[in-house]
């Protein structure tokens, strides 16, 4: 099992918008992938209303984790696009 | 046709319009069926339910390409709820536990609805996307138009349960003779909006929603009436009545009593688009701009730019005339999205208005400088014409406050909102402050009687005409004749055309009120002295209670006045 630890760097927390962004971007890459809390239990990182529904705030640390051997590089890009502020693009 | 005209239904009647016209009901979201039958095959109802989801995602991405701003924004934001594996999961599992589809699809929604409204804040207020996709959901499954409006083709008569600001931005307005609502309350939303747009409206009307799409209704916004398939003499009647309301508003001339007392007739406005309406008509400027209707359903703070861009052209819009700007007056019923507070228990009286500065000063901050921005980029003749007025100030400290920061960021008029009774009672020292004040009669008869602005059960508790509210403008009033400044009133209660004499008799120097409004208040104005308005204010202060306070007020209009605008 592979896992990254990335902190939320969007302005106002991963909420609709940034969530939505996030979750399409897991989406794309095809693989199994889930989104924690550190020492939380998973959900699909691919799911916007689950990942709404963790209501994560900025500066909160979570685990991403894949059990394919493939998402080495997938884990890279989403941990850059978590630590991204997806607010300020508007 | 029918010869004999129906009994009448009755509500809380806004402005003093009339309309006769076809109903069209909003049709409301069908739910699913209490014991709706498991289905026969559960793998092809799941993946009906999918299939749908799919399609109305993709429905709504392509709306959303067509939109701009915040409704894009909360269109995508629904088309990839529709789109989530996670949705169509929770379905298919319930539907394989042998649940109808509908009842899956609803049962889903609520499940994740609950972690969003436990979640609170931000998150509760996108439970409403995930009730539209459920509402259209269950409407396709069951074989149902999507809920809303019908397309019209035609003037009609709106009728809803309520309407949220989310159906009234999809009305064709160009179409909407009168909005009746069976909910709702008269300083409500759809109120404000229908006071904005003069279109003749009826809340807390009770039966209305069965009425039948197409039935020929007569609508008398003043007396709060709706009469079913009217009869020939009603119709003419009503026709008469619009066509002397017409002539009413052929009179633009600066509001003034008969012996020439001048009281300024403002609009209220809260968008560009009521910015160009409000400049159309004779308004003599805008008394309250509501800054805060620019950014509702925005997910971010809007930048420096942004509010520049729209002050300069709400400016634009009024011409020569004065434009007097609230700053943002966030909380409480108006949350916005970029300035949460958390979870109050008692929002009317949290951080709200310009308490605002105290939890996030660098949005109040922001919108001092956009508004200093726009005032010196004025001619220097023209810098007065852009007045800032902050809401929700309790103390001549606060007022102070609100002076110096405006005034270091360039604003030359500065004011405060009086809503708050303290500040009515203190307004000669909160006027030693600022150079100017103005009451929103609304939010001080809710703080004067300790009354929620949304429970329409309370709306007589609310009433403007509560002598207490009445003591505090007075109060207000006899600080600025004092002080020698400007005492306006920018309450709904100013578009009350008695009420307006009421105002102008206790001293208030400027009303200001839907445009929809501007005609029959001026039109008052005109028939009485000043020396009659305060007989009038005398009466409607004496009163033991507001039901009598407009009664002897109204006894003592001129007789024409009350026949013209049927009071």
């Amino acid at each position: 099992m592979l896992q990254r630890r990335a902190t939320i760097r969007s302005s106002s927390g991963l909420h609709a918008r940034p969530a939505s962004h996030f979750t399409q971007a897991v989406a794309a890459t095809g693989l199994p992938i889930t989104i924690a809390r550190a020492g939380g239990e998973g959900v699909p990182a691919s799911s916007v209303l689950m990942v709404m529904g963790m209501a994560l705030d900025h500066g909160e640390e979570v685990v991403l984790a894949s059990e394919s051997t493939e998402a080495e590089a997938a884990l890279e890009e989403l941990v850059a696009l978590l630590e991204t502020d997806l607010d300020a693009d508007s | 046709m029918s010869l004999t005209t129906s009994p009448a239904l009755t509500g809380l009647g806004v402005g003093r319009g009339v309309a006769v016209a076809p109903v069209a009901q909003l049709r409301p979201a069908p739910r699913a069926p209490q014991d709706e039958a498991a289905p026969a095959d559960a793998d092809a109802a799941a993946a009906q339910v999918a299939s749908l989801l799919t399609g109305l995602s993709a429905e709504l991405a392509e709306r959303s390409a067509q939109a701009d701003g915040a409704l894009a924004e909360v269109l995508m934001a629904t088309s990839a709820i529709a789109a989530d594996p996670a949705l169509a999961a929770e379905a298919r599992r319930r539907i394989e536990q042998g649940t109808g589809p509908a009842t899956a699809v609803t049962e889903a929604v609520a499940g994740f609805a609950a972690t969003f409204a436990a979640a609170g804040g931000y998150l509760a207020e996108r439970v409403t996307d995930l009730h539209s996709v459920r509402d259209r959901i269950v409407a396709r499954l069951l074989g149902a138009p999507d809920p809303g409006l019908p397309a019209l083709d035609r003037p009609s008569v709106v009728v809803a349960v309520d309407l949220s600001p989310a159906d009234t931005a999809a009305l064709d307005l160009d179409l909407v003779a009168a909005i009746l609502t069976e909910e709702g309350g008269p300083t409500g939303h759809t109120a404000i909006i229908a006071g904005q747009l003069g279109l003749p409206c009826v809340v807390r009307a009770a039966g209305v929603t069965e009425l039948t799409d197409g039935t020929l209704v007569a609508v008398d916004a003043a007396a709060g009436t709706i009469t079913p398939e009217p009869d020939a003499a009603l119709q003419e009647s009503y026709r008469l009545r619009a066509q002397r309301s017409a002539a009413l508003d052929a009179d633009q001339a600066p509001g003034a009593t008969s012996d020439g007392h001048e009281v300024a007739l403002l609009a209220n406005i809260g968008t560009v688009e009521d910015a160009a309406r409000a400049g159309s008509t004779p308004a003599q400027g805008v008394g309250l701009f509501r800054t805060e209707v620019l950014f509702l359903g925005r997910q971010t703070a809007p930048t420096l730019e942004e509010q520049v861009t729209a002050y300069r052209a709400v400016l634009e819009a009024l011409g020569d005339r004065k434009v007097v700007v609230r700053t943002l007056d966030a909380g409480a019923d108006k949350p916005l999205a970029f300035a949460q507070q958390g979870t109050e228990e008692n929002p009317a009286l949290g951080v709200r208005g310009y308490r605002l500065a105290r939890t996030l000063p660098e949005v109040v901050g922001t919108q001092l400088d956009a508004l200093g921005q726009v005032a010196r980029s004025l001619p220097e003749a023209e810098r007065d014409r852009l007045w800032v007025m902050a809401p929700m100030v309790a103390t001549p400290a606060e007022a102070r406050e609100v002076a110096e920061r405006a005034r270091a960021a360039g604003i030359t008029r500065v004011g405060v909102m009086v809503e708050i009774p303290a500040a009515a009672l203190r307004a000669e020292q909160i006027l030693a402050e600022v150079d100017f004040v103005s009451l929103g009669t609304n939010d001080l008869a809710q703080y004067t009687m300790a009354t929620d602005r949304l429970r329409g059960e309370l709306a007589d508790l609310l009433d403007p005409w509560q002598p207490a509210v009445l003591d505090l403008v007075a109060a207000t009033a006899r600080g600025g004749r004092q002080a020698d400044k400007p005492v306006g009133v920018c309450g709904e209660s100013a578009g009350d055309p008695v009420m307006a004499l009421v105002l102008a008799g206790l001293g208030v120097t400027s009303l200001s009120m839907s445009p929809g409004s501007l005609a029959a208040a001026r039109f008052a104005l005109r028939r009485h002295t000043l020396a009659e308005c305060e007989a009038i204010a005398t009466a409607a202060l004496a009163a033991p209670d507001a039901p009598a306070g407009r009664a002897a007020a109204t006894d003592l209009v001129a007789a024409e006045v009350r026949e013209t605008l049927g009071l």
